[in-house]
């Protein structure tokens, strides 16, 4: 467990953490602590932790933080997990050090959901997968010899919406995690794409074009099933994304020329504003959960890269790096963005910390990996 | 400004071990009830030994589009089935107005043949996004033929974006030949 905390805090680019063989001393109880010795040894903090098994299966995890300065505990964390939720538990003794620490929420128990793609075109095999926010536990949901996309997390983070070509057109699909149960929401004629879950999950806002092909933004009611069209111009109109208070949705259109990034009022969608000016290519909007900033790729000098844009003062700062770097999501604290990045031939996840400082890739065996979307908090 | 953070959880029980701290990473759960399998190609009914039943979910297919692709017309002229674009274009160079025009006249001649035009894109820039300059380049083939009088019946429009691509390659030898779209004949 120690070694997950130590990944978890390390990977989050915050905590210098001291390497195991450096510990002069293993204390497992607060009061074991000499603060004053790890202090001198340069620790802020120590955690200090015991896992004990009161039943076969189960686990009791204690830990406690110290600070150094004081030599007193900030914070206590106790509760039972299972065998099978041990690296969950884990994630939630960092979440704990985190949060403590940084008075920010922690993202360390929270799951990811992707596409993985086996082989070379044009045969290809399909994957939708859900792991834990480290890449580990991956589990596959559906896979499919014809293409998936846009995986979305409803807000209880118990469905997932996304595009599926199994019947060779596009058709959009909600389903429930614990169950596999499924639903079709929409197969109209034309396109069926890029869904999105509403904040409150009553609506999925997403891009139909009917036969004309004309791409735009509409929102369902995924209780009465009715329609509402929300754009209606000749342009490629796509990629809706909630504010945070679901009074607005952000959008990719290239009612401009190329594509640039809109803000519609949904309650008055005629109400359309431009966002983005900074570059000839500005699509797929993600918004921050504290509804401050978006995510988004744009065009940097040859290449597509993450960035994200202040929305009170427009200010855009380039995060990645790569070529093609494209499918940002934010994780539910807003701390980090997770992309699918080229590395070489292959596609991959990798993190990047919302000030740009700090990128991670994760692990993953599983062929091209692509289209990461963020759940929530669990609880 | 970093934090120096000291982490020992001490570990009291063996179980623990066995659980939970291995570095490799576990494969997928790809049988559990939680898992939907897709079927490959749903335009064919399981049952072969009803053959007017697997005659109707055929036929079903090539009305609604969604039917697999077959050889179709063999003539010479007609056996070139894919129109390539340029660069964020969705135009029909005139080097392929040929190739349509004759596709056109056998659609024309033959009002129950039924086609799916799927148009993609190169691999570059948001793949949604790409789902829609797809379908533009499809709908242009789609009102190219249909100006020649090919019923819209006869038609459904597919995008795939950048999602199938027909050569795998990150330069523009391969974005080239990625930038297209593929009439596919339903019968």
């Amino acid at each position: 467990m120690a070694a997950i905390v130590q990944q978890d805090l390390t990977s989050s680019g915050r905590f210098r953490l001291m390497a195991r063989q450096d510990m002069r001393a293993t204390p497992t109880m607060a009061s074991q602590v000499q603060a004053a010795d790890w202090r001198a040894a340069g620790n802020d903090y120590v955690l200090v932790g015991r896992v004990s098994s009161p039943a076969a299966g189960m686990f009791d995890v204690d830990c406690d933080l110290i600070n150094t300065a004081t030599g007193q505990p900030v914070g206590s964390q106790r509760f039972i997990a299972s065998s099978a939720s041990l690296r969950n538990a884990a994630h939630q003794v960092s979440d704990f050090v985190y949060q403590k620490i940084l008075g920010v929420r922690g993202a360390f128990a929270t799951r990811i959901a992707y596409i993985a793609v086996q082989g070379q075109a044009p045969s290809q095999h399909f994957q939708l997968i859900v792991a834990d926010a480290d890449g580990y536990n991956p589990r596959v949901i559906l896979e499919s010899d014809r293409p998936i996309m846009s995986p979305n997390w409803s807000p209880d983070g118990r469905w997932i919406a996304y595009v599926s070509f199994e019947n060779r057109l596009a058709a959009i699909y909600v389903q429930e995690l614990a169950t596999g149960q499924r639903r079709l929401v929409s197969a109209r004629a034309g396109v069926n794409d890029a869904p999105a879950f509403s904040p409150d999950g009553t609506q999925l806002a997403l891009t139909l074009s009917g036969s004309g092909g004309n791409l735009d933004v509409w929102l369902l009611n995924l209780q009465t099933q009715q329609l509402r069209r929300l754009t209606d111009d000749p342009a490629v109109d796509t990629e809706p994304t909630w504010s945070p208070d679901g009074q607005s949705i952000y959008f990719t259109s290239d009612r401009a020329g190329g594509p640039q990034i809109y803000k519609l009022d949904v309650a008055n969608p005629s109400r359309v504003q431009r966002i983005t000016f900074d570059s000839s290519y500005d699509a797929r909007p993600q918004v921050s959960p504290d509804g401050k900033r978006i995510a988004f790729i744009t065009l940097d000098g040859g290449n597509y890269r993450i960035a994200v844009q202040d929305l009170a003062s427009g200010t855009v700062t380039v995060l990645s790096h790569g070529h093609l770097d494209q499918s940002p999501s934010f994780a539910p604290n807003g701390a980090t963005i997770i992309y699918a990045g080229r590395d070489g031939d292959v596609d991959t996840l990798q993190t990047v910390s919302v000030d740009g400082l700090v990128t991670q890739r994760l692990n993953s065996n599983e062929g091209d990996v692509r289209e990461p979307a963020w759940g929530p908090f669990q609880h | 400004m970093h934090k120096s953070v000291l982490v020992w959880i001490a570990v009291l029980g063996t179980a623990l071990a066995a659980a939970g701290c291995s570095s490799h990473k576990p494969r997928p759960n790809a049988g559990g009830a939680a898992n939907s399998t897709v079927p490959s190609d749903q335009s064919q009914t399981a049952g072969a030994q009803n053959p007017n039943a697997e005659s109707e979910a055929e036929q079903a297919a090539v009305r609604n589009g969604t039917g697999a692709g077959v050889q179709g017309p063999t003539a010479p002229n007609l056996q070139q089935r894919t129109i390539y674009f340029d660069f964020d274009s969705s135009e029909i160079k005139p080097e392929y107005n040929d190739l349509v025009a004759a596709h056109a006249r056998y659609l024309v001649a033959n009002p129950n043949v039924r086609v799916r035009l799927e148009g993609n894109t190169d691999e570059r820039g948001s793949r949604e996004y790409n789902i829609g300059l797809g379908e533009r380049r499809a709908q242009a083939v789609r009102q190219a033929l249909m100006l020649q009088g090919v019923s819209d019946s006869q038609i459904t429009v597919v995008s795939y974006g950048e999602e199938r691509p027909a050569v795998t390659g990150h330069n523009e030898a391969a974005w080239s030949k990625n930038r297209r779209v593929d009439i596919v004949y339903l019968n």
